[in-house]
């Protein structure tokens, strides 16, 4: 397991932070590339759902289309609060490398607290729809649309339990090399999520509305 | 309260079947016995210890052999049992039902659970030996990956003696498979112990990625690694990108079924060739999941036994890579029918034919390394030859297949049948199995018996050819695959009985492999130096079996065949260790955690299956609290003291 680091020793930590502090440990690359694979497998899984969608985008069954059921103001408010988000995510990361701890849970919480309400709105929309009878067992549209929405919203929910314990970790032990690699990682995630929401905003809700 | 208990438990268990009352007896009786033999061996410590908490990517490998060699029995009886009801005209060995179930199990658990832990066995067991690592990048996650492979082939298991099987076939196609026309549990032990399994695929997947890109030892450049590596890495790279469409394709159709979405259903505007296209996506690329690696292994096993580096090293590699973005841009080869415009089938058609061509370089790359090589026939050398024209064969039937218009005459025929088997056996399988050979001394540090296995050997290639190449015949005949029964009037009858007799030969060549393994577990010969073949590659500089440290030091790289040019220079590892005073080494610590995850993914997972939503929230519950567990865990490694290992070298006559 120590194969990285002897392979090259230099950049074990010696050489003065030229090399970001998640790097440090022989673990830290190997866990920041397997996440970046992940994240194409992730790529895959949503670019299957998106092609489903598309194609059973216009199988409403008499049901309510995309352009009858969006509504603007929710998914604008959504969009607004998960751009945000990853903001300051981004943040909280410039604040772990200038090594403020307070500065870096701060950002943590507000990117959490927005995570949190972005999660709400959508549910919120969700419940809207299916008050008016556009539930997922309505039509194939639905379904898809459901699934590819929701299951973006399952990822930010799980991002959100994610880098709640990655706070706690935070709080107990400081900014480590373990817990800057944790982080790091997160907000990969983060910002991933936030790309896929922007696909979903242009080709889900945005077409839908014009179309 | 009896009686609704009586009726539960007459749906819950499958009943009214002798076959399966049968099963029902063998599996409580080898069930007692293990926890008999366990218990009264005081073993149960020492099954957690060593082998339920591992985290050693060689336990983890045998692990999975274990399990594909038990598999690959499942499967070969599902695959006796078809045989036997289709030897003679309207036979009633089955009852149609059944038939359906074991056609369905047999493709299913041949797939995606033999091959697949038979692959990731050799992948675990050979990569890091052969690139000079201590472990997979991730042991943590391999050791996931096992559990959850192996909680989703419990899951799929259990379907025949509880709920009952799935019987869709292995591509569980809707709108068949929706919940109208296919109710019960079936379907769901499918669909959802394939999803558990795949989760684990995914992930040894990017785990192998990062091991090949990152933990190669010092001077081991891309192109200095050996082709098993690289066709493991090709391997990785394909399921990465694949897998995920599953997934994709398995949820879907779950939620039409749990739910009662309409992404697959006739009505409400669903569109079950949706379906059949994400399976595809994925299904197509998982041939080539599994044939990469069995490429890679005749590599080494032909240069071995050749006494020659392998010829055209460098367009090995290139046709690895171009196999590798090709085997994406051919899916819909497998439904030519679909009523695709030309155009499309076209592409399609030429797509799939193109695959032929970096496969032909293999080929004649193999052919070369033997011409003028010096030639051992060791076992390994036997099955690696066989496997030759026993691909090529299946290869040429294949673009047959994918020349789109004839394609309307063979397409779900048994010719087909007869195709994948020679792609899937004498590719997949006759590869694995010279693996397993060439690499067993390594596993368990002796070698197996060589006159069993010639028996073997000769019985499952005769075997083999008795039992397929009828079928090609068969389908020129117009017999379809999923056949339950045929009138004597077909004139199938001489060809279908041969092929039962091809089919019994291959399972007493199984049987023979067994008794080979059992037989040499005593009389085999030991492997005291570690390098029982003479040969190339890293992995044979390492005593047999291996320390659990792997190296001791890791070492210095300059060429291809790592170890062939040190033995040429008169050079070992032990003269390495002796250079400078050996150092401490970390190495991560066993857990109970992926065993136990795996468990609650079993129980979400059983929930679902039954629509017990609370026991589905319960098991998912329990692998969130594992991950949060994980999440919070710090202190995952322990150092073994340099005085250890030099001890355990000094053992192994090494320092």
């Amino acid at each position: 397991m120590t194969t990285v680091a002897e392979k090259r020793p230099t950049n074990a930590g010696h050489d003065g932070g030229r090399l970001p502090l998640e790097y440090t440990r022989h673990e830290g690359p190997l866990n920041i590339l397997g996440f970046w694979i992940f994240l194409a497998t992730d790529v895959v899984l949503f670019a299957s759902l998106f092609a489903t969608y598309f194609v059973l985008r216009t199988h409403v069954d008499g049901g309510p289309t995309d352009k009858e059921l969006f509504g603007i103001s929710g998914f604008t408010i959504e969009t607004v609060l998960l751009l945000t988000s990853s903001f300051t995510g981004s943040l909280a990361v410039y604040a772990m490398r200038n090594g403020n701890k307070k500065r870096l849970l701060g950002w943590l919480i507000v990117t959490l607290l927005l995570g949190i309400a972005f999660v709400g709105y959508e549910l919120h929309e969700f419940l809207d729809y299916a008050a008016e009878g556009a539930t997922m067992q309505r039509s194939a549209f639905l379904s898809a649309f459901f699934t590819l929405v929701g299951t973006h919203g399952a990822h930010v929910t799980f991002g959100i339990i994610w880098m709640a314990s990655i706070i706690v970790q935070i709080a107990r032990y400081g900014i480590d090399a373990i817990n800057a690699r944790k982080t790091f990682i997160v907000s990969l995630y983060w910002h991933f999520l936030d790309i896929i929401w922007i696909f979903i905003f242009t080709t889900v809700y945005m077409m839908g509305v014009v179309s | 309260m009896l009686e609704s208990l009586k009726e539960f438990a007459g749906h819950f268990f499958v009943t009214g079947e002798p076959l399966i009352y049968m099963s029902d007896v063998a599996i409580v009786v080898v069930s007692l016995a293990i926890v008999f033999t366990l218990t009264y061996l005081k073993k149960w410590k020492w099954l957690w210890k060593e082998w339920l908490t591992t985290v050693d990517h060689k336990k983890i490998g045998i692990m999975y052999l274990i399990s594909a060699l038990l598999m690959l029995f499942r499967g070969g009886v599902d695959a006796l049992l078809m045989r036997t009801q289709l030897a003679l005209p309207n036979l009633h060995f089955l009852d149609p039902q059944h038939y359906n179930e074991i056609f369905t199990t047999h493709g299913t658990i041949m797939i995606l659970f033999m091959a697949m832990p038979f692959l990731f066995a050799l992948f675990n067991i050979v990569v890091p030996l052969q690139i000079g690592a201590r472990d997979v990048a991730f042991p943590y996650l391999n050791a996931i990956s096992f559990w959850l492979f192996f909680f989703g082939a419990l899951l799929f298991n259990l379907s025949f003696v509880i709920g009952g099987s799935p019987d869709a076939g292995w591509v569980s196609y809707p709108p068949l498979t929706e919940l109208a026309t296919d109710p019960g549990p079936g379907e769901n032990f499918y669909l959802l112990s394939l999803q558990i399994s795949g989760i684990g695929s995914i992930a040894t997947g990017i785990n192998f990625i990062v091991t090949i890109l990152k933990m190669r030892a010092p001077g081991m450049t891309l192109m200095k690694m050996p082709l098993f590596s690289w066709s493991v890495l090709a391997s990785c790279i394909i399921i990465v990108f694949a897998f995920p469409a599953l997934t994709v394709a398995l949820a879907l159709l779950m939620f039409d079924r749990l739910f009662g979405t309409h992404f697959f259903t006739m009505l409400h505007g669903g569109n079950p060739m949706m379906y059949i296209n994400l399976f595809w996506v994925w299904g197509h690329p998982e041939v080539y999941i599994a044939v990469l690696p069995a490429f890679g292994v005749i590599s080494e096993v032909v240069a071995t036994f050749s006494r020659k580096s392998v010829f055209g090293y460098k367009s090995m590699v290139a046709a690895l890579m171009v196999i590798t973005v090709i085997n994406y841009l051919v899916w819909a080869h497998h439904f030519f029918t679909m009523g695709a415009s030309a155009g499309v089938n076209a592409y399609f058609a030429v797509a799939t034919m193109l695959v032929g061509i970096p496969t032909g370089v293999k080929v004649f790359n193999w052919l070369f390394t033997m011409f003028r090589g010096r030639i051992r026939l060791t076992l390994p050398m036997l099955w690696a030859i066989a496997f030759i024209p026993c691909f090529a064969i299946g290869g040429a039937t294949g673009v047959m297949l994918a020349a789109a218009p004839a394609d309307y005459q063979y397409h779900n025929s048994f010719f087909l049948i007869a195709h994948f088997h020679q792609t899937l056996i004498g590719g997949v399988v006759f590869g694995l199995l010279a693996g397993l050979y060439y690499w067993w001394p390594k596993m368990f540090g002796f070698i197996l018996d060589e006159r069993l296995g010639k028996w073997a050997f000769w019985f499952f290639n005769i075997g083999f050819y008795v039992c397929f190449m009828p079928m090609y015949a068969l389908g020129f005949m117009g017999m379809t695959r999923r056949v339950y029964t045929y009138p004597a009037e077909t004139g199938w009858t001489g060809l279908n009985f041969v092929s039962t007799i091809g089919a019994y030969l291959m399972g007493i060549g199984f049987l023979l492999i067994v008794a080979q393994v059992l037989y040499s577990i005593k009389y085999g010969k030991r492997d005291v130096t570690g390098d029982p073949w003479d040969g190339r590659t890293l992995e044979w500089a390492l005593p047999s079996p291996v320390p659990h440290y792997n190296f001791a030091r890791i070492p210095e790289v300059s060429e291809l065949d790592a170890w062939w040019h040190m033995k040429q220079n008169g050079e070992t590892l032990a003269a390495q260790n002796k250079k400078a005073p050996l150092e401490p080494i970390h190495m991560p610590k066993n857990t109970g955690r992926p065993f136990i995850m795996g468990v609650f993914f079993f129980i979400a997972g059983f929930g679902f299956v039954f629509n017990w939503f609370w026991m589905g929230a319960i098991g998912l519950i329990g692998v969130v609290i594992t991950l949060i567990a994980r999440s919070q865990e710090r202190d995952t490694e322990y150092e073994i003291p340099a005085e250890e290992i030099r001890r355990t070298e000094s053992a192994l006559g090494r320092l």
